[in-house]
């Protein structure tokens, strides 16, 4: 047992050892981080955060992401809820080429259908909405939310709808009063992954968004090209955006802990 | 128990194929459009047929790079599944370290894809950045903006820290579905621990194996940021995947038709591995109790 | 073969167990003899399956000793016991056929091929498996799932003890009693030490020859099914064994007789002087098949009020008022009587129990 106690935090150590460099990075001036290696900053300094924290650019870029992302994970659980439902409670014509369609949305090679996407939400007047991203991400996070919550459902006895339906339940009470309840940990884990994948996607938000909704991964590459490569504040920004996934995975740590074993294959 | 058979089902699955189909399938039809035509300009359309798929079919860049693609994508599964299941494996089970291993775990996922190149652009400098410094610090030398080699190798290593994570947590929430009593049934038949393995553990990650390997696959074959703002893919070609040679041929020379005919292929080729590997595991899913 | 000695076991899943509540199996001490058939009886949550545990070396005891054939294997894996364990919901390997799944712990133990084939063989004859050797081990149902797990345990040559946490819990009624039969076959051809654990009474009392019945982590009797009916040396026991259970009726004692609700039931005086001097809350305890109606009222007789009569196809149970108490009585199918009457029983000493403190006093 020796070794495999040693392997985790030796693996986690060398995990954070690049989110250190970035941190280090954000605490450092321009010079020092392009003038040569210091594995401390040697005159550590919060001029960067300041830069972001006084520029409403990044501010509103912040907030748009976290808009679009919030959009997408709310959508995303609401909608594969039902299907998840009929998935792990019903056969039904094409089921199983159903699922594998699904996922394979996810196949798309984003270079090419970059203007495609652009020409159809222009063309509905939703570009340069938190609409736009959030209904583009649905593609990479809808087939996985569907997979899965159908998981967790499936763990759930068929028992229990059958007695609800006799005690009286009409479906979309038994689904919210009794149903949801039983699968929380499963909408945990999935609102986890959508927003994890909306939130650090950046070739279709930043496609789809030009100045209004403009999300805080394009700030950062707009303030790149205009002012030169601005390495500090470059950092700071990406330290700011691993605060909500932290927070986020601190949450659902638990419900990712209980286990699930998306059966549907 | 079998499920009944239930065709009104589809009306809980329709909300998701709507906003599916209308994302989905619109674009792929534009797609498919621009893929048999050349678009001269606004208005200025000419059916060619089938004459991009031949040209991009016998493009020698394209060879390479879709070479280099699968020698990626199958580099990045044999490492991170065996490395995400062993890590799955070992992570602790209750209490305060096991909160603590999952948030620190997941925090490579977490951060947008621009930043993890950000951060690998400076980390692997072999003159300012610590991974570079101490590789260079052990007698080897590296350059990943000039060797080849070190900047495939640099991709890799980003690609393994960045993804391996989800692996791990889609394996760790696997073996924690796994109840109680087959762990003790194995230890009262005396199962070592490669057994228990075998034939308890893994017969039973089969359903978030599948996801994790498709998932890395199809995210690997269209990996695009992260080397996008490492390497730009270079040195040379050496880090030029398939995204990025797509995105050339789109953006940077505008040809739209031949672009678009690569991006099915391209779609195709995914779809087809996807769809084999699915297959396969459902097959043995099937043939195999719930 | 073996015999089981627990000296002392006491079991905490906390790690600084204080109160009672703190246990889950209280300090005890058992001895079972090689060949025998024994029932663990209890409500769930009473510590039976953390004592099947102990034994079996998934669990190492708090506190105690475990001995097999008098070694002290207290601190031995599971392997080195030798001791089969079915668990409540079958588990198999479902990646195997069902020979690969009898032959598994002897692959484990590097027992030649050849013996390996044999052994399975048997055990598959013996369980009725062995049509169904070269199927997939997945799908199959329920009983024939719980079989193969069973197999497994008995695959192993000299395997000491089989242990059964609830197996039949998930088997369909119409073939419970058929693997119940099967397991009693097995038991009486390989004279193996069976250990039983189950909340239900009818199959303790059926498949053992000495029922160990536990409530909150403490043994509170253990004897033969009829011991345990006719002298249950707790009121637990009496209350949990039966149906319906034993009638338990708060009283005191004077010379010579238990007075319930004013009215006196005789008793031999030097069991009410014992009552007495252990004192604690006195109860009456007498199960609802000895006490018998008389026609008319004696002096060793009680005048209850038949409140209702539950018809039970051969007999009846009456439920009648003893001041603010109430007596269940059986009744053969011939004895007419209806609710609403007033009728006098008495209470045979012989099967009257005083409790003392809700131990019985001898």
């Amino acid at each position: 047992m020796r070794p495999s106690r040693l392997a985790i935090p030796l693996y986690l150590l060398l995990s954070l050892v690049p989110i250190y460099w970035l941190v280090g990075m954000s605490l450092k001036t321009n010079e020092e981080i392009l003038g040569g290696f210091s594995l401390f900053p040697r005159a550590p300094t919060l001029a960067n955060y300041v830069t972001i924290f006084t520029d409403p650019d990044w501010n509103q870029g912040y907030l748009n992401s976290l808009t679009y992302v919030g959009i997408n994970t709310v959508l995303s659980v609401l909608l594969a809820l039902p299907a998840a439902y009929a998935f792990s409670r019903y056969r039904f014509l094409g089921d199983t080429h159903l699922f594998f369609w699904l996922l394979s949305n996810r196949m798309a090679p984003p270079a090419v259908f970059l203007l495609p996407f652009f020409q159809l939400y222009s063309s509905i007047g939703l570009f340069d909405t938190p609409w736009a991203v959030a209904l583009a991400h649905m593609l990479f996070t809808v087939p996985l939310a569907v997979w899965i919550l159908e998981g967790f459902m499936s763990g759930v006895p068929r028992e229990i709808d059958e007695t609800a339906y006799i005690d009286g339940y009409s479906f979309p009470r038994f689904f919210l009063r009794i149903f949801l309840p039983l699968v929380r940990s499963g909408v945990g884990v999935t609102a986890f992954f959508c927003f994890m994948f909306s939130w650090v996607e950046l070739l279709l938000a930043r496609t789809l968004t030009s100045v209004d909704t403009k999300p805080i991964a394009a700030t950062m590459t707009r303030t790149v090209s205009a002012a030169g490569m601005d390495w500090g504040v470059l950092a700071a920004a990406g330290v700011i955006t691993l605060v909500p996934g932290a927070i986020v995975i601190y949450f659902v740590r638990n419900y990712i802990a209980k286990g699930f074993a998306l059966g549907r294959v | 128990m079998e499920k009944p058979t239930n065709n009104r089902a589809w009306l809980l699955v329709l909300p998701v194929l709507l906003v599916v189909a209308f994302s989905a399938v619109i674009p792929l039809m534009t797609v498919v459009n621009y893929s048999v035509q050349d678009i001269l300009g606004p208005e200025q359309h000419v059916f060619v047929g089938t004459e991009w798929f031949r040209k991009v079919l016998r493009d020698p860049e394209l060879h390479g790079a879709l070479r280099r693609q699968l020698g990626f994508s199958l580099a990045v599964l044999a490492i991170e599944i065996p490395l995400g299941i062993a890590l799955a494996l070992v992570l602790p089970m209750r209490g305060r370290a096991a909160s603590v291993s999952l948030v620190v775990l997941a925090l490579p996922l977490l951060i947008p894809w621009n930043v993890v190149g950000t951060i690998w652009q400076i980390f692997a400098r072999g003159d300012i950045g610590l991974l570079g410094v101490a590789i260079n610090g052990l007698g080897l030398k590296y350059n990943y903006t000039a060797d080849a080699l070190d900047a495939w190798l640099t991709v890799l290593a980003m690609d393994v820290w960045h993804w391996t994570p989800l692996v791990a947590l889609l394996c760790y929430a696997g073996l924690r579905a796994i109840p109680e009593p087959f762990y003790q049934a194995a230890r009262i038949d005396g199962a070592s621990a490669w057994a228990t393995f075998r034939y308890i553990q893994l017969p039973r990650l089969r359903g978030v194996l599948t996801i994790a390997v498709l998932l890395r696959f199809m995210d690997s074959f269209m990996i695009y940021t992260e080397p996008f703002v490492l390497t730009g893919g270079g040195p040379g070609n050496a880090t030029t995947f398939l995204s990025q040679y797509l995105t050339r041929l789109a953006v940077g020379q505008f040809d739209l038709g031949p672009a678009a005919a690569f991006s099915l292929i391209y779609f195709l080729v995914v779809l087809l591995f996807s769809y084999v590997f699915y297959t396969a595991m459902q097959h043995a899913g099937r043939s195999e109790a719930r | 073969m073996a015999r089981i000695e627990l000296r002392g076991v006491a079991h905490a899943y906390g790690p600084s167990p204080t109160s009672d509540e703190d246990w889950a199996v209280l300090p005890l001490e058992l001895i079972w003899q090689d060949g025998g058939a024994y029932a663990l009886l209890g409500p769930s949550g009473c510590g039976k399956t953390t004592l099947l545990n102990i034994i079996s070396g998934l669990l190492r005891p708090t506190r105690g000793q475990v001995l097999i054939n008098g070694v002290d294997v207290t601190a031995a894996p599971p392997q080195e016991r030798n001791i089969a364990q079915v668990f409540q919901f079958p588990v198999i390997y479902d990646t195997m056929t069902v020979a690969e799944n009898l032959a598994f712990p002897l692959r484990n133990r590097g027992v030649s091929r050849a013996e390996t084939q044999a052994r399975v063989e048997e055990v598959a004859g013996l369980l009725e498996l062995t049509a169904d050797l070269r199927r997939r081990a997945s799908g199959l149902s329920a009983d024939m799932r719980q079989r193969i797990s069973l197999g497994r345990g008995l695959v192993r040559k000299d395997v000491a003890a089989i242990l059964l946490d609830e197996p039949l819990t998930v088997i369909d009624p119409h073939v419970k009693w058929l693997l119940r039969r099967k397991l009693k076959q097995v038991h009486e051809s390989l004279k193996v030490t069976l250990v039983y654990v189950t909340h239900d009474q009818v199959e303790a009392l059926t498949l053992a020859d000495q029922v160990v019945v536990m409530n909150q982590g403490r043994v509170v009797q253990a004897g033969t099914p009829q011991e345990l009916f006719e002298r249950p040396a707790d009121t637990f026991v009496g209350y949990f064994i039966g149906s319906p259970g034993m009638n338990l009726l708060p009283c005191s004692v004077e010379e010579g007789a238990a007075v319930v609700e004013g009215q006196r039931v005789p008793l031999p005086p030097e069991v009410c002087a014992r009552a007495k001097a252990d004192g604690g809350e006195l109860r009456l305890g007498i199960r609802p098949e000895f006490v018998r109606r008389v026609s008319e009222g004696t002096a060793s007789s009680v005048r209850v009020e038949v409140a209702q009569v539950e018809e039970l196809g051969r007999y009846r149970i009456a439920t009648a008022r003893l001041g603010a108490q109430v007596v269940k009585v059986r009744l053969p199918e011939e004895e007419r009587v209806a609710a609403g009457e007033s009728c006098w029983l008495e209470f045979p000493a012989r099967w009257t129990t005083l409790y003392a403190g809700g131990r019985a006093v001898s």
